[in-house]
């Protein structure tokens, strides 16, 4: 091995690892640009509801004794159906006026789902076991050993998020979904019921955040302070990479994880910034985001 | 100045003067700086038509300098609270150019995640104090001469930067500059069409928005005598748009009706925890589905005239 390998084992070390945040960071982008595509509306409350699927998998676990696997099912499925009333009841409402009461509503849903989970369980956090399929020795990728359940969120979310593009950019279901998006009135006349599509976007985003929570339960505590956290950083993904594109969220989502790992090699402090930072630069060389469109 | 506007401004001033003998000063002087800085938050949004969600960096910002300031630089009151008033000018413009870059939504966004880049940066940087803030900030003398410890004594000082940051927001949205703002806010191709260049007038009126936050901020800090976290945090910026929100969106009054009616009920709910968490969020639900012009604007609705 070379000199040059040892200076770069870290990187692709803190790299790989990287990749896990980013793991959830394209998740939710994609979930958010799902939404925003069809909606038109900014779903602020998709930290919270991410937060709500690792407080599902916690109480299916704890209540009612259905583990890691059953969670990853009913969990989205709970939390998805929770986002189908809260669409039909609330922001469906909203669709005729400014884009910003879509943010400002689910803004205040955010806050809501919060304040009554710190009341429910205190803010410091419910632990969550690593499932029991993954207690077994880390995998050996040549340059590092990688625990088996962080390798798993990356092999999962990769699967989820290329299974969802291709559900939209490949599938005739997709093919209403994008001409509703472009169209919504024509596509109406077809006779496809849009509304109905509206809701169960709403639906399918809210899941996938929810799905994310699940996933991230074992490898972050349980607290309700920890989906506020994540979206701040997703908003900022999401201008970056620009919401037009559903790849374009993906890939941005992996790789301002990845970049997030290098930086904890050079200079550690900043980790916590980088993303915002590069949506600076980004701001200043290409103002409509990666994959945006004008 | 319309009649209605300046009967409601009397009643504005009489509620100051009057105050401190009937409530509690340093209650009378958080409405205030929760006011002032929900006014310059309106400035934005209900007269440019841009809705920034990361307000607490300049509130933030300006308490943090202000505090340095008094009490690591001994600068006076009207020092330190001018510094933060300076740092939050300084940042607003900064940020202000990149954000303007996007609009709608995108505008949001990123004026949040910056935002939340000045907040890791104060939970990093050793000046903040971390978790602890910076505490203990001397009051000081006006000038160098006027004691400010006394409750009663400040309150004065604070309700005259209260009524000047007032006055001069009234002053931006009724000058040829303010028409211009609302002209970019209701039809922002056919002001860019007229001549107007709409980024410059958005930067303006960002950087003044931010100056007087961060004035605000200031004034806070020199009156609870303390820079924490808090002051940085998203939920801050969420406050300011849950004030205006509730108040009245691009109405000279609703702010500070809206920061009234959002302190007090901060008070009365303190001992009940994220309680007060959870009505925010039902407050915010509720002006959105069913009271999207607030107190001020319901009222002006009912006496059709401008308040």
């Amino acid at each position: 091995m070379s000199e040059l390998w040892y200076d770069l084992e870290p990187f692709l070390q803190q790299g790989t690892l990287g990749l896990v945040n980013g793991a959830f960071y394209a998740i939710l982008s994609l979930g958010l640009a799902v939404i925003f595509g069809m909606l038109n509306v900014v779903n602020f409350a998709h930290g919270a509801q991410f937060m709500l699927g690792a407080f599902v998998a916690w109480m299916l676990l704890n209540w009612a004794g259905i583990g890691y696997w059953g969670a990853l099912v009913f969990a989205p499925l709970i939390v998805g159906l929770f986002g189908v009333v809260i669409e039909r009841m609330m922001i469906a409402r909203l669709y005729k006026l400014d884009h910003l009461y879509g943010l400002l509503l689910t803004f205040g849903l955010a806050l809501i789902i919060e304040g009554l989970m710190r009341n429910a369980f205190g803010s410091s956090g419910l632990p969550y076991e690593v499932p029991e399929a993954f207690r077994i020795p880390p995998v050996d990728l040549g340059y590092m050993l990688m625990p088996a359940y962080r390798f798993w969120i990356v092999v999962v979310s990769l699967f989820v998020c290329l299974g969802t593009w291709y559900a939209i950019e490949k599938t005739k279901l997709g093919s209403y979904l994008r001409a509703a998006v472009e169209r919504p009135k024509l596509v109406q006349a077809f006779g496809i019921n849009v509304p109905q599509m509206m809701t169960a976007t709403y639906g399918a985003g809210v899941a996938l955040a929810a799905f994310a929570g699940v996933l991230a339960a074992p490898v972050y505590s349980v607290n309700p302070a920890m989906g506020a956290n994540f979206i701040i950083i997703v908003f900022a993904v999401v201008v970056i990479g620009g919401m037009g594109s559903i790849l374009g969220s993906i890939v941005t989502g992996y790789i301002l994880g990845v970049i997030e790992g290098f930086t904890r090699v050079f200079y550690p402090e900043a980790s916590a910034t980088v993303v915002f930072v590069i949506m600076a630069i980004v701001l200043l060389v290409r103002p409509t985001g990666l994959f945006g469109r004008a | 100045m319309p009649r209605a506007q300046a009967i409601a401004l009397a009643l504005l001033v009489a509620f100051i003067a009057a105050a401190p003998f009937l409530l509690f000063p340093v209650y009378v002087m958080k409405v205030l700086c929760f006011a002032l800085y929900a006014c310059a938050f309106n400035l934005l949004l209900g007269y440019a038509g841009l809705l920034s969600f990361g307000h607490a960096a300049y509130f933030g910002m300006g308490s943090y300098l202000s505090a340095h300031a008094a009490k690591v630089w001994g600068f006076t009151p009207e020092l330190a609270i001018v510094t933060g008033g300076l740092t939050a000018t300084v940042l607003g413009a900064a940020f202000g150019y990149l954000a303007i870059r996007r609009q709608g939504i995108y505008f949001a966004m990123i004026t949040l995640a910056l935002a939340q880049m000045v907040y890791f940066f104060c939970v990093q940087a050793p000046f903040t104090g971390g978790e602890d803030g910076i505490q203990a900030v001397p009051r000081g003398a006006l000038l160098g001469v006027l004691d400010l410890t006394p409750d009663f004594t400040l309150y004065w000082v604070v309700a005259a930067v209260f009524l000047a940051g007032f006055l001069f927001l009234y002053r931006i949205v009724h000058s040829p500059f303010g028409q211009v703002l609302k002209a970019i806010r209701d039809n922002e191709p056919r002001a860019i069409s007229l001549g107007y260049r709409s980024d410059d007038y958005k930067l303006l009126a960002f950087v003044l928005s931010a100056a007087i936050a961060g004035i605000a901020g200031g004034t806070k800090a020199i009156v609870f005598q303390i820079a924490t976290l808090t002051d940085v945090n998203w939920p801050m910026s969420g406050e300011a748009v849950l004030m205006t929100l509730l108040g009245g969106i691009g109405t000279l009054f609703g702010p500070v009706v809206g920061a009234l009616i959002i302190v007090t009920l901060q008070a009365e709910l303190a001992q009940f925890g994220a309680w007060v968490t959870v009505i925010q969020g039902v407050i915010f639900v509720a002006c959105v589905l069913a009271f999207r012009r607030g107190v001020v604007g319901e009222l002006q609705q009912a006496i059709r005239r401008p308040l």
